[in-house]
């Protein structure tokens, strides 16, 4: 189904299943246990065995003897798989760092080995008496030493030079220098860690030539392509299987070690092979969030118009690695006539860096949202205010292009309304609760909507059951039920009677879970499908497909009722068909909104900072599944919180690693510190995004939350903090003296 | 992990022979920070020794009217007991501040005093780190240390100790009464239980090979009003920054000691005179010659601010 | 990769049985002196490649045979001594609903019952559960009849991914227990009066199980429906 027009009415209008709140789909399964994850599948490919992985203890350089004798003669041990039986295999489209094989290293925990063995207990010990030589060449691992010298990274106009390569609009130079009230601040954020609950981990079994990997991985047919690539195959002879995902944010999204290694390893055992990444092993070896440095300049008039805007952000990678785009909300959210960004990228030595829940925009309004708080403070005007005087319809670098939908301003006065805003003390380190110190903070949240095609097969069988077949993928999103949703909304059956199958490279392929993208495209995608289910069944009834009702089970034209079941026959019916898009994308800019609201207390001693109350107000087009979607958003603030106050990859510029690699170094919050978190969604349904009118709502919740939290520390203490995470060391020499 | 034999043992003595009969052998108790450690093999033991079942699991009043601590009672057991609750709060308070509930479950009171450093330097086999593998150098100094050490260091060494439960027992005066595979039995002032690591940071306690904890003895309680300030970056589940365990007396005169930020709990009990002249006058005299790195440089004044808040809370009250 | 085992040579452990290693250990609640009198012959997995067994090395493996109880029923097993209570659910009682997230104590994934009390099964050795009552998520509820906690996290979405879930879940009974009983935690305020049920005291208890999905609001309101239908039951 081709989607180049806006939607009309249509099945899903109905909203008799879809954007209401039932329980997920696969709710009973998660909760008690039975839910498989991909090193749990004891029931597919019998006969597994145990592989463990070691790391390179080098973060540059080349390997340049491994001697597995010893490991090999361990007990139990089947065989051992180490970089140097393996040329340099090819990377995968969207791999950076290269996964295995070849004397080459390219960051610290690269694979090297795998040692194959009966138990998971002798892979384990035997991977120790591997010895390793190295030959460690010098990297570069310290960004703020790179950022100076690192070079722009945009495309150059033809004949315009490097400079060409800063993206302007008007003369941001003339307008910033000529404003009467401005901004010239840094802004820094360091490496994050996906840290999603579940290693990385990976089952494959050979057959002949044909691979198939039970696996968690977000987007199955990347998964199949680049494993197909990097192992040398025909993509058909390859099958990935990955129906529960515990947790991805991007970590997930690409080939990793685990799979490859696990195929490597099942080839030579000649029997299945299991590997599960080392939760020690996880931050070095896959890919991060890179840390940014980021430079905005905000020029207004005194009335608080923003005339000159200027984002610009310093990130590192590995060589072929892509900059973290810190500056893109800032193309978009605000108004401004004189305007200019930037990226540059400094080549490091470090892990791959790569997307992370929200790429670009989390770290962008980490930074943006702090800036436009200090403007709101130096203009003598409300950060809300502010804000609203700066909204803009269009985008402010194309205004022939409208937002499809833009209602920030009402996520922001419907907020404060919420929130108490107008209680709010416009000076700081005003208000304290015994020994804390309190503060409300607000930021805006802003996220893209991107528009993917997605396929899907929709099943009517005999018992007029419908199933629903796509590679799609569940990672904690509620994709199973509002897919069911779907389903049940456009056949006109209750939810029970649908069954939904994901994450199986033989279905076909949807748009994946990634980039907030998923549950409006693979919505869509099972919108089409069953449009042309219903077809299918008005042909076989010979019935005019216009004037159709299904409802109830049943399928209704004029007097005559025919039962779903009764329509399917004893073969039943079968349909596939997906969404692709037009040109609506290119017309209208599509994004999502929300209003963040924060209030924290610091102790006027110690300088921790506990967060006392979150509300996000979000403007996120149809919400499929309230229940599901503020899920999606109270947990995607959650890592906002953490990524404004605790995460931190800490680097080791002298080795070439982060250190803190594990769940204890690495800080992600507990249940002690997050609040009851309150969401609340404006009603809209947006024609343009595709038939569902739905958009992303998965990485909103992360998009502004940070520096809302920053500007409520600012507004508790007074003291501003542009550093990520605002730990107390930060904070502390602004705090009251000790009497 | 290494492959290793089991036992149970069945008394003190005889686990305290078996050990020393076998150098490469480990006592285990609650096993939260040792298989934690053999996973990594950090620690590479060949023999386990379950004293699990050595009975040491009480908490008994003693004739000096202070409570002796089995070496098996639990974390939770310990903080939840009604006489520590009552006459020893800040050893509740410093147990329940560590950890999760799971760890406090399973984690017993040795086993607490015993835990090793956190630092991601002795946790990465990779790395170099004279406590894990002496003369192998140190990874933390000139790396990322925000967490360790400032004071008692060495050059060979910045490593804490991690723990919250000892910081209170430091504070209360306990010792820890052992036995040795001879068995002999000795108190040991938990003052002098922990080592600075100076050359020999792979040294961490004055036990000999196989000697066996059998219980901390607390001495009758102090009065007071009893506090554990930790500081850390999030709310729960870490270690911490910076803790404070003290008891305070209606007069002001009182106890700290302070953990997060040396090898060992650390007392100066000098400074302790200090007292009644405020935070800032009794860590200037505990943190003398401290030497941080720049790093972990805002401990100093952490310290400081966070005692400052205790002795607040001790005034109010 | 430095070897540790060369850095500290181990020696082949003292056997006073003399037994080699290629023996069982046979734990019960016997007494050492019983486990060494009760070894018997190791047999190897009849699917183990067939390779000439070299001479016993410090990585030749001991194997305990043992029985743990889980969810009311006996399981005998044979088992490496470095398995953990984790692995031996997970791989070899094939009860996978416990997960293993770090292996190391730090997240909570792994959270069984033992004996009515929570523990990390990542962080303790099967063996050393002879005896004892080991409860998992399993053994809570199942799909057709969950127990309380379980169907009030269905309803409250007290969870995304589902990875942490049966942990957590564990995690909650176990910590209602703990609040009945009177045990005190960080925030309870009055040490000489009982624990209280309150979403402060619920936060601080639970925290020991990460969820990165962030589903933490609606755990603590799923614990506290629970705990409210469980009062009035």
């Amino acid at each position: 189904m081709k989607f180049d027009v806006p939607a009309t009415t249509n099945p899903i209008d109905q909203l008799k299943v879809v954007g209401k709140s039932p329980d997920r789909i696969d709710g009973k399964l998660k909760t008690t246990g039975t839910a498989p994850y991909a090193y749990e599948r004891h029931d597919v490919a019998p006969n597994q065995a145990y592989g463990y992985l070691l790391g390179s203890a080098i973060a540059k350089g080349t390997v340049t003897r491994i001697d597995v004798d010893k490991a090999k003669a361990a007990p139990g041990v089947v065989t051992i798989v180490s970089t140097l039986d393996v040329p340099k295999l090819p990377l995968g489209m969207r791999n950076i760092a290269q996964l295995f094989g070849g004397a080459e290293v390219m960051h610290y925990h690269q694979a090297i080995a795998l040692v194959v063995a009966e138990t998971f207990e002798q892979a384990r010990s035997a991977a120790s008496l591997i010895r390793v030589e190295y030959s460690r060449a010098p990297g570069k691992f310290d960004l703020a030493a790179e950022a100076p010298s690192a070079p722009l990274t945009g495309p150059a106009a033809p004949g315009g030079g490097d400079a060409s390569r800063i993206n302007r609009v008007g003369d941001f130079d003339g307008a910033f220098a000529a404003a009467a009230v401005k901004l010239d601040a840094q802004y820094t954020t360091p490496d994050q860690s996906h840290m999603m609950m579940e290693p990385h981990a990976s089952i494959a079994a050979w057959e002949g030539d044909k691979l198939t990997v039970w696996t968690s991985n977000q987007m199955i047919n990347w998964a199949k392509q680049d494993l197909a690539k990097t192992l040398g195959l025909p993509p058909e002879n390859v099958r990935i299987i990955s129906p529960y995902i515990g947790g991805g944010f991007g970590g997930k999204l690409f080939l990793r070690a685990d799979v490859v290694a696990a195929a490597l390893g099942a080839k030579a055992a000649k029997r299945p092979v299991k590997v599960a990444l080392p939760r020690p092993m996880i931050p070095n070896n896959t890919t991060h969030r890179p840390a940014t440095i980021q430079r905005i300049r905000i020029g207004a008039d005194a009335d608080g118009r923003i005339t000159a805007i200027a984002h610009e952000s310093t990130s590192g990678n590995l060589p072929q690695g892509r900059p973290e785009t810190a500056p893109s909300q800032t193309k978009l959210l605000y108004a401004g006539a004189n305007r200019l960004t930037a990226l540059r990228l400094a080549v490091l030595d470090l892990p791959e860096g790569n997307a992370m829940r929200a790429p670009g925009e989390a770290p962008g309004l980490m930074a943006l949202e702090i800036a436009m708080d200090e403007m709101a403070e130096k203009l003598g005007l409300d950060p809300i205010e502010f804000r609203v005087r700066n909204d803009t319809q269009v985008d402010p670098e194309k205004p022939e292009r409208p937002f499809s939908q833009r209602q920030l301003i009402e996520c922001l006065r419907q907020g404060a309304e919420r929130f108490g805003w107008s209680q709010r003390n416009p000076k700081p380190a005003q208000t304290r609760d015994g020994d804390w110190l309190v503060g409300i903070g607000v930021a805006a949240g802003f996220r893209n909507n991107v528009l993917m095609k997605s396929a899907a097969r929709v099943r009517l069988g005999k018992d007029g059951g419908v199933t629903v077949e796509t590679d799609m993928t569940d990672i904690g999103t509620g994709s199973y039920t509002i897919i069911a949703q779907t389903a049940a909304e456009v056949m006109g059956v209750p939810l029970e009677k649908v069954t939904v199958s994901l994450g199986d490279s033989s279905f076909p392929t949807s748009s994946g879970s990634g980039g907030q993208w998923g549950a409006n495209n693979s919505t869509a995608g099972v919108y089409a499908a069953c449009m042309k289910l219903r077809e299918m069944i008005a042909q076989k009834l010979g019935l005019d497909p216009a004037n159709l009702e299904f409802a109830d089970g049943a399928v209704r034209a004029g007097e005559r009722r025919v039962s779903l079941a009764e329509a399917a026959g004893e073969a039943g019916l079968s349909a596939e068909d997906g969404i692709e898009y037009g040109e609506l994308g290119k017309k209208y800019q599509q994004s999502t909104f929300a209003g963040h609201f924060v209030e924290v207390a610091v102790h006027s001693f110690t300088g921790e900072t506990r967060i006392r109350r979150m509300l996000a107000v979000c403007a996120a087009g149809r919400i499929l599944n309230p229940k599901t979607a503020r899920s999606q958003v109270i947990g995607a603030m959650t890592m906002g919180a953490g990524a404004a106050l605790t995460e931190e990859l800490a680097v080791d510029k002298r080795q070439g690693f982060f250190v803190n690699h594990d769940l204890a170094g690495y800080e992600v919050p507990v249940h002690a510190d997050i609040p009851h978190q309150e969401v609340i969604f404006l009603d809209e349904a947006d024609p343009i995004s595709s038939p569902m009118k739905a958009k992303g709502v998965g990485e909103l919740g992360i998009c502004g939350v940070g520096a809302a939290i920053a500007n409520a520390i600012h507004h508790a203490t007074g003291v501003r903090v542009r550093d990520y995470p605002i730990t107390v060391d930060k904070v502390l020499n602004g705090l009251p003296e000790l009497v | 992990m290494k492959p290793f034999t089991y036992e149970r043992a069945k008394s003190p003595a005889e686990a305290a022979a078996a050990a020393t009969r076998q150098p490469t052998a480990k006592f285990i108790a609650g096993g939260t920070n040792l298989l934690d450690l053999m996973k990594l093999q950090i620690e590479t033991p060949t023999h386990l020794i379950d004293v699990n079942g050595l009975g040491f699991d009480k908490i008994e009043t003693t004739p000096e009217g202070g409570l002796r601590i089995g070496a098996l009672v639990r974390n939770t057991a310990l903080a939840a007991d009604a006489r520590v609750r009552r006459d020893y709060a800040v050893l509740t308070r410093a147990i329940v501040a560590g950890a999760s509930g799971q760890l406090r479950n399973k984690a017993t009171t040795a086993g607490n005093l015993l835990q090793r450093t956190r630092c991601p330097y002795f946790y990465d086999t990779a790395q170099p780190c004279n406590k894990r593998q002496p003369g192998s150098g140190c990874g933390a100094i000139g790396g990322y240390s925000r967490q360790l050490a400032v004071i008692g260091v060495s050059d060979a060494c910045i490593a804490t100790y991690p723990g919250d439960m000892a910081v209170a027992m430091r504070v209360l005066d306990a010792t820890v009464e052992t036995v040795k595979a001879d068995g002999t039995k000795r108190s040991i002032p938990i003052a002098d239980f922990h080592r600075l690591p100076g050359t020999t940071p792979h040294v961490e306690t004055v036990l000999a090979p196989g000697e066996l904890i059998t219980a901390v003895v607390l001495p009758k309680p102090l009065g007071g009003k009893h506090y554990y300030r930790k500081v850390r970056d999030r709310a729960s589940y870490a270690f911490a920054l910076v803790s404070v365990a003290a008891v305070i007396q209606p007069d002001g005169t009182g106890h700290v000691a302070v953990g997060g930020i040396a090898h060992k709990p650390w007392r100066v009990e000098a400074a302790e005179k200090e007292l009644p002249k405020g935070a800032k006058a009794v860590a200037a005299k505990l943190l003398a010659g401290a030497k941080p790195t720049e790093d972990n440089a805002f401990k100093l004044k952490l310290v400081e601010r966070t005692l400052g808040a205790v002795l607040a809370a001790a005034k109010k009250a | 990769m430095e070897d540790p085992s060369s850095a500290n040579p181990l020696g082949e452990p003292a056997d006073e049985s003399g037994l080699s290693r290629r023996k069982f250990l046979v734990l019960g609640t016997a007494t050492a002196a019983a486990v060494a009198s009760s070894f018997a012959a190791r047999r190897l997995p009849a699917e183990t490649p067939v390779a000439p067994l070299a001479a016993p090395t410090t990585e030749t493996p001991w194997m305990a045979k043992l029985s743990l109880r889980v969810n009311g029923a006996t399981h005998a097993l044979e088992l490496d001594t470095r398995t953990t209570l984790l692995d031996a659910l997970r791989e070899h009682l094939r009860l996978t609903g416990s997960k293993k997230g770090c292996d190391h104590g730090q997240c909570g994934a792994c959270t069984v019952m033992v004996n009515g009390e929570r523990i990390n099964s990542c962080l303790t050795l099967a063996l050393m559960h002879q005896g004892d009552e080991i409860t998992t998520i399993e053994g809570l509820g199942t799909p057709q009849k969950m127990h309380p906690m379980q169907a009030a996290f269905v309803k409250c979405d007290g969870f995304q991914c589902g990875y942490c879930t049966p942990g957590q879940i564990c995690s909650a009974v176990a910590t209602l227990r703990e609040i009945k009983a009177g045990i005190p935690s960080h925030v309870t305020e009055d040490l000489s009066a009982p624990a209280k049920l309150t979403t402060l005291e619920l936060r601080e208890r639970m925290s020991g199980n990460i969820c990165r999905c962030g589903a933490y609001s609606n755990i603590v309101e799923a614990i506290t429906e629970a705990a409210g239908a469980k009062d009035q039951a």
